[in-house]
């Protein structure tokens, strides 16, 4: 085994080891503190759980490329709540009104077409100006929030749609329709970053983006691409969750950003960018939701699971450096 | 005879899988400057950490005069007055020269305050030792790289030093500079501080030290009287063979004019430079740090607009907007800070190797790696890279096989005119007698090749041509048969303002 292997097979398989601890406490816990009578492992339970994974998890699952790219975008919480709004609202304007449920791909297309726009707009303005993504895109939240309350007021946005809702909460081969977006977009991502040229340059521009201009690599589209990628997939979060609840209030999808990057720093993405990965982004979705899920089996209330998973999410981190050299020379001195 | 300053018995350090450093011993006496030589990878850096108090030896014990010491961490080594130089500088920019150098223990007078008088008359103190223009309260960020060594160097005077230690001070300095610090060298020696000076240039080395320790993978190879040995015994010790360090006298077939450029200027960085290049043929660029160099070959790679002048490409102009234009022109640049523009450290060897070339090869959207691991595959054997494999990250290299690497990335892109900005910086002996003869081996093969160099053996050894330049002109241009090593140094200190030839 060459040098350096173990740690690195460790920190790879680190957060897998961290769901298995996850899974065994909650269902030895569970067996004494549950306040219901279901195991916590049980089938249906874990299928709910990939299913509310999906909608943080689509997200963040973007935020690791824009993140290996050397970029952050805090305003994917706002892309969100204003594709949900396209998506509903579009499905009642007069113009389609003779569709009858062809109306769903176009309202479809629409709120994914938004997020595009929306990412494509952070995406150039960080390329020409040279601003720090994010400053650019802590300006973004700010303003596309306001664009979602200038839409309605503080009135949510309603519409029921049964085709849809049955679409969104049917269940293939076991797996709800919501999960296999999350996993189709583990694939899609994990793809583009390891096989593609893409994913390829996305990588060395985070890593050291002067070397990556003095091999010619054109750096502003790269990210351009990337921001338009998370604003689709914002996008595609919203148009899987609000298909099936059919209604959304202005504030939806607030703090939905720090989630994201919540997981994907758990799934040991670096912040300064050049290496990460979206398996393990969807690891950290996982783990945080099981975190939620699991305390609240065993009876803890919300405020306490957010005090869990912070501190977790420190600890997990303070770990990381003692498993890396490096780190552990840089808190000697 | 008086106890060494420092003494280093029999030290072994080993990592997982690496034994770093076997059985090292030597010993520097007070008022003696030791020069410590080896290759990259030859043990230097973890002994000075195992000096420095961050690595523990595994066996072996270290003496401070008479004492046997054990450091556990940075601050145990200052507090027994070892003191570090280090190649890269560590200051904050933002503050003043004082509050740099009594970092982390400022004079105070109570609800920790500083107390601004003490700190400032100390400093001066120590910058009159050091002889230098600068004040206590100048910004550190508006010093010049040679003045903000001196900073450096004062801190470590802020203790009273047993011994120095000195890792490549001289990289970035230029030779007025170097004389400076040469001068603060001798005072520390008057004063009885042990040297440890770290550094690949010979002709330092045989200026300043007293004797010559080498080390070579990781084992003492012995110690060295300077005044009775030369560069052939230190370089065979260091690297085990003799180095050839003749003059350049092959030549090539020479083709077409590759590049040409006339009356380029650039604001005052560089003026009205006008030269030619022809396959098969290597110009040297040769001046002082500052001269305009880098700034021409900036230029050429489309990172710096030029304010006049053109360039020509196989007779016809072209307008050079980014790096992507050039190499798509057929320009590349190894450029003079590999790890900060050159290389993506955290990336493996081959995917630096096809980075320029990622999307040419690729099959629409997917990358080629079977075509990726085949051109690695080919400039791991050709350009004799040492590294196990292709996934090892190219951060874990040594110095002299990145620069391969960066080399290797533009001959896969079949480069008409290659630039290699000062080749060989921070590469050992050996390392650089191979990248020497490669860079000769291109011209044979028929590339157009630009050498910037501050280093006069490497320009004279690998050059047909060489450039002197002064000032951001050209001063003079020799042929290698010409050239004399006294009208080099007159056409770049701008003593002869003899026209361009």
């Amino acid at each position: 085994m060459q040098p350096g292997s173990l740690s690195t097979f460790l920190k790879r398989g680190a957060i897998w080891a961290f769901i298995a601890v996850e899974l065994a406490f909650f269902s030895v816990a569970g067996q004494y503190l549950s306040v219901t009578d279901t195991a916590f492992l049980d089938l249906d339970n874990m299928l709910l759980l990939l299913k509310q994974s999906a909608p943080i998890g689509i997200i963040a699952l973007g935020m690791t490329v824009v993140m290996i790219n050397g970029n952050i975008d805090l305003s994917v919480g706002a892309t969100f709540a204003l594709a949900a709004i396209v998506l509903l609202d579009s499905m009642t304007w007069p113009i389609f009104a003779g569709l009858g449920d062809w109306v769903i791909p176009i309202s479809w297309a629409l709120a994914l077409a938004t997020g595009v726009v929306l990412g494509a707009i952070n995406g150039f303005i960080v390329w020409k100006t040279g601003v720090d993504a994010f400053i650019v895109t802590l300006g973004a939240m700010l303003g596309y929030r306001g664009l979602v309350f200038m839409y309605n007021g503080e009135q949510p946005t309603s519409h029921l749609n049964w085709t849809l809702i049955d679409f969104a909460e049917a269940q293939v081969l076991g797996l709800h329709t919501a999960t296999w977006f999350l996993l189709g977009t583990v694939l899609v991502l994990w793809l583009v970053m390891n096989f593609t040229v893409h994913g390829r340059n996305a990588y060395a521009i985070g890593d050291n983006r002067e070397a990556a201009v003095n091999a010619g690599i054109r750096v502003g589209p790269h990210m351009m691409i990337n921001f338009m990628l998370i604003g689709f997939l914002a996008a595609l979060s919203a148009v899987v969750f609000y298909s099936e609840s059919g209604s959304v209030n202005p504030n939806d999808g607030t703090l939905y950003e720090l989630w994201a990057i919540t997981a994907v720093v758990l799934g040991g993405t670096k912040l300064t960018g050049g290496s990460g990965s979206v398996v393990a982004t969807f690891g950290g979705v996982i783990a945080i939701q099981l975190l939620r899920k699991g305390l609240g089996y065993i009876g803890a209330d919300t405020e306490t699971v957010n005090l869990v998973i912070g501190l977790i999410l420190i600890a997990v981190l303070f770990l990381d450096r003692q498993l890396n050299v490096k780190g552990r020379q840089e808190l000697r001195t | 005879m008086t106890a060494a300053a420092l003494r280093l018995e029999n030290i072994v350090k080993t990592f997982p899988g690496v034994r770093a450093l076997d059985g090292v011993s030597f010993d520097v006496r007070p008022g003696e400057v030791h020069a410590l030589m080896g290759e990259n990878g030859a043990g230097k850096s973890t002994l000075m950490k195992v000096l420095g108090g961050i690595h523990q030896p595994n066996e072996g014990t270290i003496h401070v005069g008479e004492r046997p010491v054990v450091m556990q961490t940075p601050q145990d080594a200052k507090a027994l007055g070892i003191m570090f130089i280090h190649q890269e500088l560590s200051l904050a920019t933002e503050l003043s020269v004082a509050e740099n150098i009594y970092l982390g223990a400022l004079p105070t007078r109570g609800f920790g305050r500083v107390d601004r008088a003490r700190l400032h008359a100390d400093t001066q103190r120590i910058l009159d030792k050091l002889r230098v223009s600068f004040g206590p309260g100048t910004k550190v960020g508006d010093l010049s790289i040679a003045n903000q060594q001196m900073v450096e160097i004062a801190r470590a005077l802020t203790v009273d030093p047993v011994a120095v230690i000195f890792d490549e001070p001289t990289a970035s300095l230029t030779d007025a500079e170097k004389v400076v610090l040469f001068d603060v060298i001798a005072d520390l020696k008057a004063q009885g501080v042990g040297i440890i000076y770290i550094s690949h240039r010979m002709e330092e080395i045989f200026r300043i030290t007293d004797r010559i320790s080498v080390l070579r993978d990781g084992q003492y190879r012995g110690t060295l009287d300077t005044a009775e040995t030369d560069e052939d015994e230190v370089t065979q010790l260091m690297i085990g063979r003799a180095l050839d360090l003749s003059r350049n006298t092959s030549h090539h077939q020479l083709g077409d004019v590759a590049l040409e450029v006339q009356g380029l200027s650039c604001g005052r960085l560089y003026e009205d430079i006008s030269f030619a290049v022809r396959r098969g043929e290597v110009v040297g660029f040769y001046g002082l740090v500052g001269a305009g160099r880098t700034e021409i070959a900036e230029t050429l790679f489309g990172l710096r607009e030029p304010s006049k002048g053109r360039i020509l490409l196989d007779g016809s102009e072209v307008r050079l907007g980014s790096p992507a234009d050039a190499i798509a022109h057929g320009i590349s640049l190894v450029p003079e800070d590999r790890k900060g523009q050159g290389l993506v450290l955290g990336m493996n060897c081959r995917d630096n190797m096809t980075l320029p070339q990622v999307s040419d090869l690729a099959s629409g959207m997917l990358t080629a790696e079977g075509a990726e691991t085949d051109i690695f595959a080919r400039y791991h054997e050709s350009l004799d890279i040492r590294t196990p494999s292709w996934r090892q990250t190219v951060g874990n290299l040594s110095g002299g096989n990145q620069q391969k690497i960066v080399i290797g990335k533009w001959l896969a892109m079949k480069p008409k005119v290659l630039i290699v900005d000062e080749p060989t910086r921070g590469i050992d002996v050996g390392s650089k007698a191979e990248i020497h003869n490669l860079i000769r081996g291109l011209a044979a093969d028929g590339y157009a090749v630009i050498v910037i160099s501050s280093e006069m053996p490497e320009v004279l050894h690998v050059s047909d041509r060489i450039v002197a330049m002064f000032s951001g002109r050209i001063t003079r241009t020799f042929s290698s048969e010409e050239v004399t090593e006294d009208a080099l140094v007159q056409a770049i200190s701008g003593l002869s303002e003899k026209p361009a030839a």
